[in-house]
Order: structure tokens, then sequence, then C-alpha cells
């Protein structure tokens, strides 16, 4: 099962995209998504955690002793989780308002833990960064796709300028919680339905 | 016990890192946090509570020593009388400290308003404190002097329904406020005569 750099790397963005053929990191998925700005700063503030995460735990991965190997990972992680948190605070305040508690939640984000388990423990440095870098990306495509189309179709607006015409009635039930589940579940159905062909 | 001794060293050695580097990154960014929760929260909520406000109160703030803590106040002025100083203070929520800016009237010693700055408490039930203006409006016009205390304790404050911890929170932070303002009132009108002039 060997594979190339590249492969690492773009099977994040596909084969593996983390919120649609894993499943997995549903909770910040559906709890930002309301507009694009938020699902991209999420992403990118996951794709930071899960690259360095991944640098962190390759390099130690044969210090760290298997039997507390799962503790090791989440110290790494929360301390780059509050890294993170504490840059957006100096620097991208509004955003950080926004996302509120969802920063402080990666922590527990099970695609950070679950690529610190599967892949990074195992893989070498620089095919851990590919990984983290491919998946991270996909997760943000993902989250930045979903909150395109809840903030078009929920508010009518994207990135804050209006799309449609005045007689645009906005369809708020997509950037509540429940729209967010049923655009999930479609975009889920499109992409098998493509990828099954 | 080999095996024992590793895991509790590389445990501890990783702890401590983390430890060290997030305390390290916290006081270089806390002095541009400071000024990023300045412009984006409690500019706003000074404003907010300075309604009618003729200067700039985040531009006419100054500090006093009290004991070994500095405290900042902002200067509100109405017509061209600097008749009001507002301080910052917190109280223990529900998800750690709340803040709260009181703006107190000099000349009366009552409260003009008060205003919920930085918070993590729960959305949709603490977080209406900052979010809706019913629960802080209490606070218009009563003494500074007085112990804040929500109805249940046998206070005057009606606690928001479903966030009594964080309503308790903003009176303890309240009362909090009275007692540095009525500790520093001799310093406070000091230094208010300079912005008289």
């Amino acid at each position: 099962m060997a594979k190339t750099l590249t492969q690492e790397l773009t099977k994040g963005l596909w084969e593996e995209i983390a919120p649609f053929r894993l499943v997995l990191g549903l909770c910040p998925v559906l709890g930002v998504t309301t507009t694009m700005e938020n699902g991209i700063g999420m992403g990118l503030a996951t794709t930071f955690v899960l690259v360095c995460s991944n640098i962190l735990v390759a390099s130690l991965r044969n210090i760290i002793p298997a039997k507390v190997r799962i503790a090791c990972f989440i110290i790494i992680i929360a301390t780059f989780v509050v890294v993170v948190e504490l840059l957006m605070q100096a620097f991208t305040y509004p955003l950080f308002l926004k996302l509120g508690v969802f920063i402080p939640l990666i922590v527990v984000n099970c695609i950070v833990l679950g690529r610190a388990e599967a892949y990074a423990s195992k893989n070498s440095i620089v095919f851990s960064i590919a990984d983290g870098l491919g998946i991270g990306i996909g997760f943000t495509l993902s989250l930045a796709a979903l909150g395109a189309i809840r903030e078009i179709l929920g508010t009518g607006k994207f990135f804050g300028t209006a799309v449609f015409g005045p007689s645009f009635e906005p369809f708020t039930f997509m950037v509540q919680a429940p729209g967010a589940f049923v655009c999930l579940g479609l975009m889920l159905c499109l992409m098998n339905l493509v990828g099954s062909k | 016990m080999r095996e024992m001794i590793t895991m509790v060293v590389v445990l501890t050695v990783l702890s401590t890192i983390s430890g060290g580097l997030l305390s390290g990154l916290k006081n270089a960014t806390a002095a541009r946090i400071e000024v990023q929760q300045l412009k984006f929260v409690k500019g706003p909520a000074i404003k907010t509570i300075l309604e009618g406000v003729t200067n700039d109160p985040i531009a006419d703030r100054f500090a006093i020593k009290d004991g070994k803590m500095e405290r900042k106040f902002f200067v509100g002025k109405f017509g061209d009388k600097a008749d009001t100083v507002v301080l910052e203070s917190f109280g223990k929520g529900y998800g750690g400290d709340v803040g709260l800016m009181v703006a107190v009237n000099v000349k009366d010693d009552t409260i003009l308003g008060v205003g919920v700055t930085t918070h993590s408490e729960t959305p949709g039930l603490g977080a209406r404190a900052k979010d809706d203006p019913g629960f802080v409006s209490q606070f218009k016009g009563m003494p500074i002097k007085e112990t804040f205390k929500v109805t249940n304790d046998g206070g005057k404050v009606n606690a928001m329904s479903g966030a009594t911890i964080t309503s308790r929170a903003v009176c303890s932070a309240a009362s909090d406020a009275g007692m540095i303002y009525i500790n520093l009132k001799p310093q406070l009108e000091e230094k208010l005569k300079e912005f008289n002039k």
C-alpha cells in the first residue's frame, strides 16, 4: 500500500474527504457553516491544528509509549488548539467571536485525533504533513461549500453582498440547524451518485 | 517498571513543554488581544451604555493604581461636563469570567448603565446577558453603593430564566465595580477634573 506523496496529499480532497466520506467531525460542520466565511475560518483553524499535531506526533512517534499514546496526542492537539485560539483572538477577533466555542472544541474533533492515531503515529514526518494538509484542505473545502450553499439560500447573500434581486425571499430554514442536516445529506447523496459511476 | 517510568517521564515532559509554550504565547499576545477586545467588544459595549455621549470614551481613558492592580477607567462626557466614569469588573459565570462594563455618574453615584463584554456563557442561555438588553437594563438608575443580588438570593435583580449562575455573576461583578468605585472615588474625581478643563 505504498502511496506517493501526491496521493497522500490529494486523497483528503475526494477519496477520503472527511465530512462526506468518513462522516467525521460533523459537530463543527453543522454548527459553524451558517456563512461561507465562518466555514473557511473554521476549516483553516482545523487545518493548522491538524498539520502541526501531525508533525509533532510523527516526529515523536518512536518516543511516545504505546500505552499512553492517546493522552500524549491529546496534550499535543490541545496545545495547538490553544495556540490557534490565542492567535485568532489577537489577529482576527471578529471571526473568533463568531466561531466562539467551536474553536476550543477542535480538541475533541475526531478528525484530528483520528489522523494522529491512524496516520501520523505510523508514518514519517513529510508524509504526515501531506496527510494533514490534504485532509485539512478537504475539510475546509467541505465547510466552505456547505457554508456557501446555506448562506446563499438562507440569507440570499454571498460574503455579505446580496446575490438575488429584492424579490428573493430568504429560505431561513437553511441557516438553522435542521437545514444543515438536510443540506449535508443532499450533498452526501450527490457525492455518492457521482462517485458510484 | 522501566516502561512505567518512561510513561511518566514522557507525559511530564510533554505537559511541561506545552504549559511553557502556552504561557509564553499568552504573554506575547496579551497586549494585542486587549486592543482587539477594546475595539470589538468593550468599545461597542461602552458606546451602548453611554448613549448620547459627546466624547470618545475609548480615547479618553486613564488608569489608576489600586493596590497592585492597575485599573482602567473610561470617561464619558455629556455636553461639556465629564461626569461619568466607566469601569470593568468581573464575576464568576458558568463558563468562566463574565466581564461587565459599569457606567457610574459621579455626581449622584448612580449607575447609568451596564453592559456585558467578554464571556464564555452558554449560547441561548447565559449569553442572553449580552444579547438581550432587558436583563442589564434593570441596573439603570440603581445606586452603585448597593450590593446587588438576584431575587432568589433576596435581592432586587430579576434573574434570567435558565441562567441564574450568569445572572449572579453579573450581580457580583456590579457589586465589585461598586466597591472599586467607592475605594477610588477621591482619585477618580481628581482625574475627572483634568477632563473638565
